[in-house]
Protein backbone atom coordinates (compact mmCIF):
# COMPACT_ATOMS: atom_id res chain seq x y z
CA UNK A 1 0.00 0.00 0.00
CA UNK A 2 1.29 3.15 -0.64
CA UNK A 3 0.00 6.33 0.80
CA UNK A 4 -1.80 8.82 -2.24
CA UNK A 5 -4.31 10.61 -0.50
CA UNK A 6 -4.53 13.00 2.51
CA UNK A 7 -7.55 15.38 3.48
CA UNK A 8 -5.90 18.16 5.58
CA UNK A 9 -8.94 19.82 7.92
CA UNK A 10 -8.64 23.38 7.17
CA UNK A 11 -9.08 26.41 9.50
CA UNK A 12 -9.92 30.20 8.97
CA UNK A 13 -10.37 33.11 10.57
CA UNK A 14 -11.93 36.20 9.01
CA UNK A 15 -11.11 34.38 5.35
CA UNK A 16 -7.91 33.94 6.13
CA UNK A 17 -6.31 30.52 5.97
CA UNK A 18 -4.64 29.61 9.63
CA UNK A 19 -1.04 29.36 9.56
CA UNK A 20 -1.24 25.87 11.01
CA UNK A 21 -2.92 24.75 8.28
CA UNK A 22 -0.50 25.82 5.43
CA UNK A 23 2.11 24.21 7.40
CA UNK A 24 -0.02 20.54 7.16
CA UNK A 25 -0.70 21.58 3.26
CA UNK A 26 2.86 21.51 2.99
CA UNK A 27 4.02 17.94 4.65
CA UNK A 28 0.68 16.38 3.24
CA UNK A 29 2.07 17.45 -0.27
CA UNK A 30 5.40 16.10 0.10
CA UNK A 31 3.84 12.65 1.26
CA UNK A 32 0.67 12.39 -1.09
CA UNK A 33 -0.18 12.99 -5.12
CA UNK A 34 -3.65 14.13 -4.25
CA UNK A 35 -3.92 16.31 -1.19
CA UNK A 36 -7.75 17.38 -0.37
CA UNK A 37 -8.84 19.96 2.66
CA UNK A 38 -11.75 19.79 4.32
CA UNK A 39 -13.03 22.52 5.90
CA UNK A 40 -16.11 24.66 7.79
CA UNK A 41 -14.88 28.35 6.86
CA UNK A 42 -16.57 28.49 3.86
CA UNK A 43 -15.66 28.23 -0.13
CA UNK A 44 -14.15 31.07 -0.10
CA UNK A 45 -10.80 29.85 1.53
CA UNK A 46 -10.55 27.37 -2.17
CA UNK A 47 -8.41 30.15 -3.50
CA UNK A 48 -6.11 30.12 -1.12
CA UNK A 49 -5.91 26.11 -0.07
CA UNK A 50 -5.76 25.47 -4.17
CA UNK A 51 -2.30 27.88 -4.25
CA UNK A 52 -1.24 25.72 -1.34
CA UNK A 53 -1.63 22.58 -3.00
CA UNK A 54 -4.90 21.49 -2.55
CA UNK A 55 -7.04 20.27 -5.54
CA UNK A 56 -10.19 19.59 -3.92
CA UNK A 57 -12.53 21.73 -0.57
CA UNK A 58 -15.17 19.58 0.93
CA UNK A 59 -17.12 22.29 2.31
CA UNK A 60 -18.90 21.58 5.65
CA UNK A 61 -22.10 23.70 6.36
CA UNK A 62 -24.22 24.28 9.57
CA UNK A 63 -21.68 25.30 11.93
CA UNK A 64 -22.06 29.11 12.32
CA UNK A 65 -22.78 29.91 16.13
CA UNK A 66 -21.39 26.55 16.84
CA UNK A 67 -18.65 24.45 18.25
CA UNK A 68 -16.82 23.03 14.88
CA UNK A 69 -16.31 19.30 16.30
CA UNK A 70 -19.24 17.08 16.07
CA UNK A 71 -20.43 18.80 12.48
CA UNK A 72 -16.91 18.59 10.70
CA UNK A 73 -16.39 14.78 12.45
CA UNK A 74 -19.81 13.97 11.21
CA UNK A 75 -19.57 15.20 7.36
CA UNK A 76 -15.80 13.56 7.40
CA UNK A 77 -17.48 10.13 8.71
CA UNK A 78 -20.04 10.17 6.10
CA UNK A 79 -18.50 10.93 3.36
CA UNK A 80 -15.59 8.04 4.48
CA UNK A 81 -18.15 5.59 4.66
CA UNK A 82 -19.87 6.62 1.37
CA UNK A 83 -16.81 4.92 0.13
CA UNK A 84 -14.67 8.22 -0.60
CA UNK A 85 -12.12 7.62 2.09
CA UNK A 86 -8.83 9.54 2.55
CA UNK A 87 -5.60 7.22 3.52
CA UNK A 88 -5.07 10.02 6.27
CA UNK A 89 -6.25 13.04 7.80
CA UNK A 90 -4.05 15.99 9.21
CA UNK A 91 -5.75 17.91 12.03
CA UNK A 92 -3.81 20.78 14.12
CA UNK A 93 -3.44 21.13 17.69
CA UNK A 94 -5.80 23.75 17.75
CA UNK A 95 -9.18 24.31 19.89
CA UNK A 96 -11.20 23.43 16.81
CA UNK A 97 -8.87 20.50 15.88
CA UNK A 98 -8.36 18.63 18.89
CA UNK A 99 -12.74 18.43 18.56
CA UNK A 100 -13.09 17.30 15.91
CA UNK A 101 -9.96 14.98 15.87
CA UNK A 102 -11.83 13.34 18.89
CA UNK A 103 -15.37 12.79 17.46
CA UNK A 104 -13.81 11.26 14.47
CA UNK A 105 -12.03 9.02 16.13
CA UNK A 106 -15.28 7.31 17.50
CA UNK A 107 -17.12 8.06 14.40
CA UNK A 108 -14.55 6.01 12.59
CA UNK A 109 -13.70 3.44 15.19
CA UNK A 110 -10.25 4.79 14.98
CA UNK A 111 -7.61 5.86 17.15
CA UNK A 112 -5.68 9.32 17.17
CA UNK A 113 -1.94 9.89 16.89
CA UNK A 114 -2.05 12.74 18.87
CA UNK A 115 0.99 15.46 19.99
CA UNK A 116 2.70 14.90 16.28
CA UNK A 117 5.60 16.72 15.19
CA UNK A 118 6.94 14.85 12.10
CA UNK A 119 4.89 12.52 9.60
CA UNK A 120 7.08 10.10 7.87
CA UNK A 121 6.43 7.39 5.30
CA UNK A 122 7.49 3.69 6.54
CA UNK A 123 6.72 0.33 5.00
CA UNK A 124 4.31 1.64 2.90
CA UNK A 125 2.02 3.57 5.44
CA UNK A 126 2.11 6.76 7.51
CA UNK A 127 4.19 7.13 11.14
CA UNK A 128 3.60 9.95 13.59
CA UNK A 129 7.44 11.00 15.95
CA UNK A 130 5.78 12.55 19.16
CA UNK A 131 8.26 14.47 21.62
CA UNK A 132 8.18 13.12 25.24
CA UNK A 133 10.30 14.02 28.77
CA UNK A 134 10.31 17.41 27.58
CA UNK A 135 11.30 16.93 24.05
CA UNK A 136 14.27 14.51 24.93
CA UNK A 137 12.77 11.43 24.10
CA UNK A 138 11.05 10.96 20.19
CA UNK A 139 8.45 8.45 20.28
CA UNK A 140 7.10 6.97 16.56
CA UNK A 141 3.73 5.73 16.50
CA UNK A 142 1.84 4.41 13.10
CA UNK A 143 -1.56 2.44 13.25
CA UNK A 144 -2.03 -1.36 13.21
CA UNK A 145 -5.18 -1.61 11.34
CA UNK A 146 -6.49 -0.09 8.16
CA UNK A 147 -9.00 2.78 9.08
CA UNK A 148 -8.39 6.08 8.08
CA UNK A 149 -5.27 7.65 9.98
CA UNK A 150 -5.93 10.56 11.86
CA UNK A 151 -2.60 12.58 12.85
CA UNK A 152 -3.29 15.27 15.51
CA UNK A 153 -0.38 17.44 15.07
CA UNK A 154 1.26 20.45 16.67
CA UNK A 155 1.62 23.92 15.60
CA UNK A 156 5.06 24.68 13.65
CA UNK A 157 5.81 21.32 13.09
CA UNK A 158 6.12 21.95 9.33
CA UNK A 159 7.29 25.29 7.31
CA UNK A 160 4.59 26.40 4.73
CA UNK A 161 5.12 26.16 1.23
CA UNK A 162 7.28 29.76 0.29
CA UNK A 163 5.97 30.16 -3.35
CA UNK A 164 2.20 28.90 -3.44
CA UNK A 165 0.88 29.12 -6.76
CA UNK A 166 -1.51 26.26 -7.41
CA UNK A 167 -4.63 27.35 -8.63
CA UNK A 168 -7.81 27.16 -6.77
CA UNK A 169 -9.11 24.07 -5.89
CA UNK A 170 -12.36 22.77 -6.48
CA UNK A 171 -15.17 22.64 -3.98
CA UNK A 172 -18.00 20.11 -3.10
CA UNK A 173 -20.22 19.96 -0.01
CA UNK A 174 -20.37 17.65 2.22
CA UNK A 175 -22.60 17.15 4.87
CA UNK A 176 -23.16 15.26 8.38
CA UNK A 177 -25.67 12.13 8.89
CA UNK A 178 -27.90 12.64 12.21
CA UNK A 179 -25.99 14.26 14.77
CA UNK A 180 -28.55 14.24 17.71
CA UNK A 181 -27.96 16.99 20.03
CA UNK A 182 -24.02 16.26 19.94
CA UNK A 183 -23.92 19.93 18.48
CA UNK A 184 -25.78 21.61 20.48
CA UNK A 185 -23.36 23.40 21.93
CA UNK A 186 -23.87 27.44 20.73
CA UNK A 187 -21.55 30.29 21.13
CA UNK A 188 -23.23 33.12 22.24
CA UNK A 189 -20.74 36.11 22.87
CA UNK A 190 -17.05 36.32 21.60
CA UNK A 191 -14.39 38.12 23.43
CA UNK A 192 -11.57 39.65 22.24
CA UNK A 193 -8.53 40.39 24.42
CA UNK A 194 -6.99 43.37 23.02
CA UNK A 195 -2.81 43.12 22.77
CA UNK A 196 -0.67 44.77 21.03
CA UNK A 197 2.86 44.59 19.58
CA UNK A 198 4.05 41.52 17.84
CA UNK A 199 2.35 37.92 18.49
CA UNK A 200 3.76 35.32 19.96
CA UNK A 201 3.21 33.61 16.82
CA UNK A 202 5.15 35.64 14.31
CA UNK A 203 7.47 37.78 16.61
CA UNK A 204 11.81 37.20 15.84
CA UNK A 205 12.40 37.44 19.50
CA UNK A 206 10.12 36.34 22.71
CA UNK A 207 11.22 37.58 25.91
CA UNK A 208 9.31 34.98 28.82
CA UNK A 209 8.54 35.48 32.56
CA UNK A 210 8.30 32.84 34.59
CA UNK A 211 7.31 32.53 38.84
CA UNK A 212 11.07 33.55 39.52
CA UNK A 213 9.88 37.20 39.18
CA UNK A 214 8.44 37.28 42.29
CA UNK A 215 5.53 38.98 42.17
CA UNK A 216 2.92 40.02 39.11
CA UNK A 217 3.96 44.01 39.06
CA UNK A 218 7.45 42.50 38.17
CA UNK A 219 6.20 41.27 34.66
CA UNK A 220 6.41 45.02 33.63
CA UNK A 221 10.02 44.24 33.25
CA UNK A 222 8.84 41.81 30.79
CA UNK A 223 6.54 43.93 29.16
CA UNK A 224 9.01 46.98 28.85
CA UNK A 225 11.92 44.55 27.70
CA UNK A 226 10.07 43.16 25.30
CA UNK A 227 9.05 46.59 23.26
CA UNK A 228 12.59 47.52 23.60
CA UNK A 229 13.08 44.36 21.60
CA UNK A 230 10.19 44.59 19.19
CA UNK A 231 9.61 41.66 20.74
CA UNK A 232 6.21 39.35 22.42
CA UNK A 233 5.96 38.82 26.04
CA UNK A 234 5.49 35.38 26.71
CA UNK A 235 5.04 33.44 30.24
CA UNK A 236 5.27 29.88 31.81
CA UNK A 237 2.05 28.26 33.04
CA UNK A 238 2.68 29.29 36.72
CA UNK A 239 2.20 32.79 35.98
CA UNK A 240 -0.73 32.39 33.64
CA UNK A 241 -2.55 30.23 36.16
CA UNK A 242 -1.67 32.92 39.34
CA UNK A 243 -3.42 35.32 36.69
CA UNK A 244 -0.73 37.36 36.23
CA UNK A 245 -1.08 37.39 32.30
CA UNK A 246 -3.91 36.19 29.99
CA UNK A 247 -3.41 32.60 28.84
CA UNK A 248 -2.60 33.47 25.61
CA UNK A 249 0.98 34.88 26.53
CA UNK A 250 1.59 30.66 27.66
CA UNK A 251 4.22 29.27 26.10
CA UNK A 252 4.12 25.27 26.43
CA UNK A 253 2.35 21.95 25.63
CA UNK A 254 -0.60 24.01 26.69
CA UNK A 255 0.14 26.53 24.87
CA UNK A 256 1.85 28.50 22.50
CA UNK A 257 4.53 26.49 20.58
CA UNK A 258 6.96 28.95 19.38
CA UNK A 259 10.12 29.32 17.40
CA UNK A 260 11.69 32.78 17.46
CA UNK A 261 15.34 33.69 16.21
CA UNK A 262 15.58 34.10 19.82
CA UNK A 263 14.04 33.22 23.22
CA UNK A 264 14.37 34.62 25.79
CA UNK A 265 13.65 33.40 29.62
CA UNK A 266 13.50 34.99 32.89
CA UNK A 267 12.52 33.26 35.55
CA UNK A 268 11.24 30.17 34.05
CA UNK A 269 12.98 26.69 35.72
CA UNK A 270 12.37 25.23 32.38
CA UNK A 271 9.79 22.31 33.28
CA UNK A 272 9.60 19.68 30.20
CA UNK A 273 6.58 21.18 29.38
CA UNK A 274 7.57 24.68 29.30
CA UNK A 275 10.81 23.45 26.94
CA UNK A 276 8.05 21.73 23.85
CA UNK A 277 6.84 24.56 23.60
CA UNK A 278 10.30 26.85 22.93
CA UNK A 279 12.83 24.19 22.50
CA UNK A 280 12.40 24.85 18.66
CA UNK A 281 13.96 28.48 18.72
CA UNK A 282 16.77 29.10 17.16
CA UNK A 283 18.44 30.95 19.85
CA UNK A 284 17.83 30.32 23.84
CA UNK A 285 18.70 33.21 25.92
CA UNK A 286 18.08 31.70 30.15
CA UNK A 287 18.49 33.93 33.11
CA UNK A 288 18.25 32.40 36.43
CA UNK A 289 19.45 32.38 39.81
CA UNK A 290 19.60 28.38 39.87
CA UNK A 291 22.45 27.61 38.12
CA UNK A 292 21.12 23.62 38.37
CA UNK A 293 17.54 24.72 36.12
CA UNK A 294 16.65 22.60 33.78
CA UNK A 295 16.17 25.75 31.21
CA UNK A 296 20.49 25.70 31.12
CA UNK A 297 20.35 22.02 29.28
CA UNK A 298 18.56 24.05 26.28
CA UNK A 299 20.42 27.62 26.60
CA UNK A 300 23.01 29.12 24.30
CA UNK A 301 23.91 31.61 26.20
CA UNK A 302 22.47 31.05 30.37
CA UNK A 303 23.36 34.04 32.99
CA UNK A 304 23.43 32.73 36.48
CA UNK A 305 22.51 35.36 38.53
CA UNK A 306 18.63 37.20 39.77
CA UNK A 307 16.82 38.61 37.50
CA UNK A 308 15.84 41.78 39.49
CA UNK A 309 19.42 42.70 38.42
CA UNK A 310 19.89 41.33 35.18
CA UNK A 311 16.64 42.72 33.70
CA UNK A 312 16.72 46.29 34.46
CA UNK A 313 20.77 46.69 33.55
CA UNK A 314 19.29 45.04 30.08
CA UNK A 315 17.13 47.37 29.78
CA UNK A 316 18.61 50.06 30.29
CA UNK A 317 21.66 48.95 28.39
CA UNK A 318 19.04 48.64 25.29
CA UNK A 319 17.48 52.17 25.60
CA UNK A 320 21.16 53.70 26.31
CA UNK A 321 21.90 52.28 22.43
CA UNK B 1 -27.28 18.64 40.43
CA UNK B 2 -25.05 15.46 39.94
CA UNK B 3 -21.45 15.77 38.53
CA UNK B 4 -19.38 12.81 37.57
CA UNK B 5 -15.61 14.26 37.60
CA UNK B 6 -13.29 11.72 35.87
CA UNK B 7 -9.46 11.96 37.24
CA UNK B 8 -6.87 10.34 36.07
CA UNK B 9 -4.53 8.44 38.84
CA UNK B 10 -0.47 8.85 37.53
CA UNK B 11 2.66 8.38 38.88
CA UNK B 12 3.95 11.42 40.77
CA UNK B 13 5.14 13.65 37.74
CA UNK B 14 7.76 14.61 40.68
CA UNK B 15 9.28 10.90 39.81
CA UNK B 16 8.78 10.11 36.52
CA UNK B 17 8.42 7.06 35.17
CA UNK B 18 10.35 5.87 32.10
CA UNK B 19 9.37 3.77 28.30
CA UNK B 20 9.34 0.62 29.63
CA UNK B 21 11.83 -0.75 26.59
CA UNK B 22 9.69 -3.96 26.48
CA UNK B 23 6.62 -3.13 26.61
CA UNK B 24 6.87 -0.08 25.18
CA UNK B 25 4.35 1.99 27.75
CA UNK B 26 5.41 3.96 30.99
CA UNK B 27 6.22 1.79 33.64
CA UNK B 28 3.72 1.80 36.66
CA UNK B 29 5.20 -0.16 39.36
CA UNK B 30 5.03 3.27 41.40
CA UNK B 31 2.00 4.57 43.66
CA UNK B 32 -0.47 6.30 41.82
CA UNK B 33 -1.62 9.80 42.86
CA UNK B 34 -4.78 11.96 41.88
CA UNK B 35 -3.17 14.01 38.32
CA UNK B 36 -3.29 17.76 39.13
CA UNK B 37 -5.32 18.15 35.79
CA UNK B 38 -8.40 16.43 37.29
CA UNK B 39 -8.06 18.29 41.00
CA UNK B 40 -9.43 21.60 39.48
CA UNK B 41 -12.20 19.44 37.78
CA UNK B 42 -13.05 17.80 41.49
CA UNK B 43 -12.80 21.58 43.02
CA UNK B 44 -15.08 22.68 40.29
CA UNK B 45 -17.78 20.06 40.65
CA UNK B 46 -17.65 20.36 44.48
CA UNK B 47 -18.54 24.21 44.11
CA UNK B 48 -21.72 23.66 41.40
CA UNK B 49 -22.98 20.69 43.74
CA UNK B 50 -22.66 23.43 46.66
CA UNK B 51 -24.31 26.16 44.34
CA UNK B 52 -27.13 24.10 43.32
CA UNK B 53 -28.27 23.08 47.13
CA UNK B 54 -28.23 19.38 46.57
CA UNK B 55 -26.90 16.51 44.79
CA UNK B 56 -23.39 14.67 44.31
CA UNK B 57 -19.82 14.40 43.39
CA UNK B 58 -19.07 10.95 41.85
CA UNK B 59 -15.77 10.25 40.70
CA UNK B 60 -14.76 7.73 37.54
CA UNK B 61 -11.27 6.34 37.51
CA UNK B 62 -9.64 3.70 35.13
CA UNK B 63 -6.65 2.43 36.59
CA UNK B 64 -4.53 -0.70 37.07
CA UNK B 65 -3.68 -2.79 40.40
CA UNK B 66 -6.90 -1.70 41.71
CA UNK B 67 -5.30 1.80 42.81
CA UNK B 68 -7.76 4.06 44.57
CA UNK B 69 -4.44 6.46 45.76
CA UNK B 70 -5.95 9.35 43.75
CA UNK B 71 -9.77 8.62 44.30
CA UNK B 72 -9.17 8.96 47.88
CA UNK B 73 -7.62 12.39 47.59
CA UNK B 74 -10.25 13.60 45.76
CA UNK B 75 -12.96 11.57 48.02
CA UNK B 76 -11.37 13.67 50.78
CA UNK B 77 -11.71 16.78 48.97
CA UNK B 78 -15.50 16.37 48.67
CA UNK B 79 -16.98 13.80 46.26
CA UNK B 80 -19.48 11.44 47.66
CA UNK B 81 -18.64 7.91 45.92
CA UNK B 82 -16.46 6.62 42.64
CA UNK B 83 -16.17 3.88 40.32
CA UNK B 84 -13.08 2.42 39.60
CA UNK B 85 -12.43 0.22 36.41
CA UNK B 86 -9.30 -2.14 36.91
CA UNK B 87 -8.74 -5.06 34.90
CA UNK B 88 -5.27 -6.63 33.48
CA UNK B 89 -7.29 -6.74 29.78
CA UNK B 90 -6.59 -3.28 29.87
CA UNK B 91 -3.30 -2.78 29.84
CA UNK B 92 -2.35 -0.99 26.74
CA UNK B 93 -5.37 0.63 26.04
CA UNK B 94 -5.17 3.88 23.62
CA UNK B 95 -7.35 6.95 24.54
CA UNK B 96 -10.14 5.32 22.26
CA UNK B 97 -10.23 2.16 24.34
CA UNK B 98 -9.89 4.28 27.69
CA UNK B 99 -12.36 6.55 26.80
CA UNK B 100 -15.35 3.27 25.82
CA UNK B 101 -14.54 2.31 29.36
CA UNK B 102 -15.10 5.35 30.82
CA UNK B 103 -18.37 6.04 29.24
CA UNK B 104 -19.47 2.69 30.58
CA UNK B 105 -17.80 3.42 34.10
CA UNK B 106 -19.43 6.86 33.62
CA UNK B 107 -23.22 5.43 32.71
CA UNK B 108 -22.66 3.12 35.84
CA UNK B 109 -22.05 6.14 37.96
CA UNK B 110 -25.80 7.25 37.62
CA UNK B 111 -27.97 10.10 35.88
CA UNK B 112 -25.50 12.99 35.59
CA UNK B 113 -26.43 16.37 34.95
CA UNK B 114 -22.61 16.93 34.01
CA UNK B 115 -19.37 15.09 33.26
CA UNK B 116 -16.39 17.13 33.66
CA UNK B 117 -12.74 16.25 32.54
CA UNK B 118 -9.23 17.98 32.58
CA UNK B 119 -8.69 18.85 29.05
CA UNK B 120 -5.28 16.79 29.15
CA UNK B 121 -3.80 14.82 31.71
CA UNK B 122 -0.56 15.38 32.66
CA UNK B 123 1.35 12.10 31.57
CA UNK B 124 -0.75 10.73 28.56
CA UNK B 125 -2.12 14.11 27.11
CA UNK B 126 -3.37 13.42 24.11
CA UNK B 127 -6.12 15.71 25.36
CA UNK B 128 -9.48 13.52 22.83
CA UNK B 129 -10.87 11.73 25.72
CA UNK B 130 -13.34 14.49 26.06
CA UNK B 131 -14.61 14.08 23.20
CA UNK B 132 -14.31 11.27 22.62
CA UNK B 133 -16.53 10.20 25.77
CA UNK B 134 -18.56 12.84 24.92
CA UNK B 135 -19.46 11.30 20.90
CA UNK B 136 -19.70 7.69 22.82
CA UNK B 137 -22.15 8.91 25.02
CA UNK B 138 -23.91 11.24 22.52
CA UNK B 139 -23.86 14.18 24.15
CA UNK B 140 -22.60 17.86 23.43
CA UNK B 141 -19.67 19.10 25.00
CA UNK B 142 -17.42 22.34 25.74
CA UNK B 143 -13.77 22.01 25.80
CA UNK B 144 -11.32 24.14 27.22
CA UNK B 145 -13.61 25.58 30.20
CA UNK B 146 -12.40 28.91 32.17
CA UNK B 147 -15.48 29.14 34.08
CA UNK B 148 -18.40 26.92 34.24
CA UNK B 149 -22.42 27.81 35.27
CA UNK B 150 -25.14 26.03 35.24
CA UNK B 151 -28.74 26.86 34.85
CA UNK B 152 -32.09 24.99 34.65
CA UNK B 153 -30.80 23.09 32.45
CA UNK B 154 -28.19 24.77 30.72
CA UNK B 155 -24.46 24.85 31.33
CA UNK B 156 -22.84 28.27 30.66
CA UNK B 157 -19.10 27.88 30.19
CA UNK B 158 -16.46 30.39 29.40
CA UNK B 159 -14.39 28.94 26.82
CA UNK B 160 -10.85 29.90 26.16
CA UNK B 161 -9.44 30.93 22.83
CA UNK B 162 -7.06 31.50 20.62
CA UNK B 163 -7.85 35.01 21.44
CA UNK B 164 -9.46 35.65 24.21
CA UNK B 165 -12.29 33.45 25.42
CA UNK B 166 -16.06 32.59 24.03
CA UNK B 167 -19.36 32.38 26.05
CA UNK B 168 -20.31 28.93 25.26
CA UNK B 169 -23.87 26.95 26.02
CA UNK B 170 -25.37 23.95 26.22
CA UNK B 171 -28.05 21.57 26.97
CA UNK B 172 -27.22 19.16 30.17
CA UNK B 173 -26.13 16.70 30.34
CA UNK B 174 -22.83 17.45 28.54
CA UNK B 175 -18.87 17.14 29.05
CA UNK B 176 -16.92 20.01 29.39
CA UNK B 177 -13.52 19.92 30.04
CA UNK B 178 -11.59 22.11 32.38
CA UNK B 179 -8.29 23.96 32.13
CA UNK B 180 -5.61 24.26 34.79
CA UNK B 181 -5.48 26.90 37.01
CA UNK B 182 -9.26 27.87 36.87
CA UNK B 183 -10.25 26.99 40.72
CA UNK B 184 -8.09 27.19 43.85
CA UNK B 185 -8.31 23.18 44.53
CA UNK B 186 -9.24 22.77 48.42
CA UNK B 187 -6.64 21.05 50.68
CA UNK B 188 -8.46 17.82 51.95
CA UNK B 189 -9.31 18.82 55.96
CA UNK B 190 -8.38 16.02 58.63
CA UNK B 191 -11.84 15.36 58.86
CA UNK B 192 -12.33 15.06 55.04
CA UNK B 193 -9.34 12.87 54.88
CA UNK B 194 -10.85 10.03 58.04
CA UNK B 195 -14.55 10.36 55.99
CA UNK B 196 -12.55 9.64 52.66
CA UNK B 197 -11.50 6.11 53.95
CA UNK B 198 -15.30 4.52 54.44
CA UNK B 199 -16.52 6.40 51.32
CA UNK B 200 -17.51 3.42 48.60
CA UNK B 201 -15.30 2.83 45.68
CA UNK B 202 -17.39 0.35 43.27
CA UNK B 203 -14.35 -1.41 41.76
CA UNK B 204 -15.59 -3.26 38.28
CA UNK B 205 -13.65 -5.32 35.72
CA UNK B 206 -13.97 -5.08 31.76
CA UNK B 207 -17.09 -7.96 32.02
CA UNK B 208 -19.00 -5.68 34.59
CA UNK B 209 -19.21 -2.85 32.09
CA UNK B 210 -20.55 -4.96 29.43
CA UNK B 211 -17.67 -4.55 27.29
CA UNK B 212 -15.65 -6.97 25.09
CA UNK B 213 -12.18 -7.42 26.00
CA UNK B 214 -10.90 -7.25 22.23
CA UNK B 215 -12.02 -3.90 22.34
CA UNK B 216 -9.78 -2.84 24.93
CA UNK B 217 -6.04 -3.32 26.02
CA UNK B 218 -3.16 -3.98 23.62
CA UNK B 219 -6.19 -6.00 21.39
CA UNK B 220 -8.09 -2.94 21.07
CA UNK B 221 -5.23 -0.40 20.37
CA UNK B 222 -5.03 0.82 16.82
CA UNK B 223 -1.74 2.02 17.30
CA UNK B 224 1.73 0.52 18.20
CA UNK B 225 4.99 2.05 19.17
CA UNK B 226 8.16 1.51 16.64
CA UNK B 227 10.57 3.25 17.71
CA UNK B 228 11.72 5.34 20.76
CA UNK B 229 15.00 7.13 20.15
CA UNK B 230 16.70 10.00 21.92
CA UNK B 231 15.67 13.18 20.26
CA UNK B 232 18.41 15.14 18.37
CA UNK B 233 20.59 16.99 21.21
CA UNK B 234 20.73 20.91 21.26
CA UNK B 235 24.78 22.03 21.64
CA UNK B 236 25.89 22.96 24.86
CA UNK B 237 25.93 27.03 25.63
CA UNK B 238 27.45 29.48 27.60
CA UNK B 239 26.39 29.22 31.11
CA UNK B 240 28.03 32.56 32.69
CA UNK B 241 27.24 33.46 36.81
CA UNK B 242 26.12 37.02 36.83
CA UNK B 243 28.75 39.34 38.32
CA UNK B 244 27.34 42.41 37.57
CA UNK B 245 27.91 42.28 33.84
CA UNK B 246 25.69 39.71 32.69
CA UNK B 247 23.57 42.01 31.06
CA UNK B 248 26.00 43.12 28.88
CA UNK B 249 26.92 39.58 27.49
CA UNK B 250 23.15 39.20 26.80
CA UNK B 251 23.57 42.16 24.59
CA UNK B 252 26.50 41.48 22.95
CA UNK B 253 24.90 38.23 21.92
CA UNK B 254 21.97 39.75 20.55
CA UNK B 255 24.27 42.09 18.92
CA UNK B 256 25.79 39.12 17.15
CA UNK B 257 22.60 37.61 16.03
CA UNK B 258 22.22 41.14 14.27
CA UNK B 259 18.61 41.35 16.01
CA UNK B 260 19.88 44.69 17.59
C1 LIG C 1 -0.50 18.84 31.72
C2 LIG C 1 0.44 19.98 32.00
C3 LIG C 1 0.61 20.96 31.04
C4 LIG C 1 1.47 22.03 31.27
N1 LIG C 1 1.64 22.97 30.28
C5 LIG C 1 2.52 23.99 30.48
C6 LIG C 1 2.74 24.97 29.47
O1 LIG C 1 2.10 24.98 28.40
N2 LIG C 1 3.65 25.94 29.72
C7 LIG C 1 4.37 26.02 30.89
O2 LIG C 1 5.19 26.94 31.03
N3 LIG C 1 4.15 25.13 31.86
C8 LIG C 1 3.25 24.12 31.70
N4 LIG C 1 3.03 23.24 32.71
C9 LIG C 1 3.60 23.55 34.05
C10 LIG C 1 5.05 23.17 34.23
O3 LIG C 1 5.10 21.84 34.66
C11 LIG C 1 5.71 24.07 35.30
O4 LIG C 1 4.97 23.97 36.49
C12 LIG C 1 5.80 25.54 34.90
O5 LIG C 1 6.34 25.68 33.62
C13 LIG C 1 6.69 26.26 35.91
O6 LIG C 1 6.71 27.63 35.66
P1 LIG C 1 7.96 28.51 36.13
O7 LIG C 1 9.19 28.01 35.48
O8 LIG C 1 7.60 29.93 35.90
O9 LIG C 1 7.97 28.30 37.71
P2 LIG C 1 8.98 27.46 38.64
O10 LIG C 1 9.10 26.07 38.16
O11 LIG C 1 8.51 27.73 39.99
O12 LIG C 1 10.36 28.15 38.37
C14 LIG C 1 10.74 29.41 38.78
C15 LIG C 1 12.23 29.58 38.47
O13 LIG C 1 12.63 30.89 38.77
C16 LIG C 1 13.92 30.86 39.37
N5 LIG C 1 14.04 32.08 40.19
C17 LIG C 1 13.42 32.37 41.35
N6 LIG C 1 13.75 33.61 41.76
C18 LIG C 1 14.58 34.11 40.82
C19 LIG C 1 15.26 35.35 40.67
N7 LIG C 1 15.11 36.34 41.55
N8 LIG C 1 16.05 35.52 39.59
C20 LIG C 1 16.21 34.52 38.67
N9 LIG C 1 15.57 33.35 38.76
C21 LIG C 1 14.78 33.13 39.82
C22 LIG C 1 13.95 29.58 40.16
O14 LIG C 1 15.30 29.15 40.32
C23 LIG C 1 13.13 28.64 39.29
O15 LIG C 1 13.96 27.93 38.39
C24 LIG C 1 2.17 22.15 32.50
C25 LIG C 1 2.00 21.18 33.48
C26 LIG C 1 1.15 20.09 33.25
C27 LIG C 1 1.00 19.07 34.33
N1 LIG D 1 -7.66 6.48 32.93
C1 LIG D 1 -8.44 7.55 33.14
N2 LIG D 1 -9.28 7.58 34.21
C2 LIG D 1 -10.07 8.66 34.44
N3 LIG D 1 -10.08 9.75 33.66
C3 LIG D 1 -9.27 9.78 32.59
C4 LIG D 1 -8.40 8.69 32.26
N4 LIG D 1 -7.74 9.01 31.13
C5 LIG D 1 -8.14 10.26 30.78
N5 LIG D 1 -9.07 10.73 31.64
C6 LIG D 1 -9.73 12.05 31.63
O1 LIG D 1 -9.58 12.66 30.37
C7 LIG D 1 -8.74 13.82 30.47
C8 LIG D 1 -7.91 13.98 29.22
O2 LIG D 1 -7.02 12.90 29.12
P1 LIG D 1 -6.06 12.71 27.88
O3 LIG D 1 -6.91 12.68 26.67
O4 LIG D 1 -5.32 11.46 28.14
O5 LIG D 1 -5.13 13.91 27.83
C9 LIG D 1 -7.96 13.59 31.75
O6 LIG D 1 -7.43 14.78 32.28
C10 LIG D 1 -9.03 12.96 32.63
O7 LIG D 1 -9.95 13.92 33.13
Amino acid sequence: MTVSRIWVYAEATDGNVATTTLELLAKANELADTVECVTAAGADVATELGAHGATKVYTVGGTDGKLVGPTVAGAIAAAVEGGNAPDAIFIATSYGGRDVAGRLSVKLDAPVITNVVDIAERDGALVGTEPVFGGTTDVVTGFTGDKVGIFLVRPKSFVPAEDPSGAAAATEEIAPGDLGNTNAATVTNRFVEEKSGPSLDDAAIVVSGGRGLGEQDKYQLIEDLAKALGAAPGASRAIVDAGWVPYSYQVGQTGKVVKPTVYIAAGISGATQHLVGMKGSKNIIAINKDDAAPIFSVADLGIVGDVHKVLPALLEALQNR
Amino acid sequence: MNVVVCVKQIPDPADPGALDPNTKTLKRDVKLILDESDSYGVEMALQLVDTAGGGEVTLVSMAPNSEVGGLRTALAMGAAKAVLVSDEALAGSDALGTSKVLAKAIERAGEADLIITATESSDGYTGTVPEQIAELMGLPSITFAKSIAVEGGTVKVQRQTEAGYDDVEAPTPAVVSVTAGVVEPRYPSFKGIMAAKSKPVDEVTVADLGIDASQVGWAGAGQEILEIAAAEEREAGTIVEDDGEGFQKIVDYLAELKVI
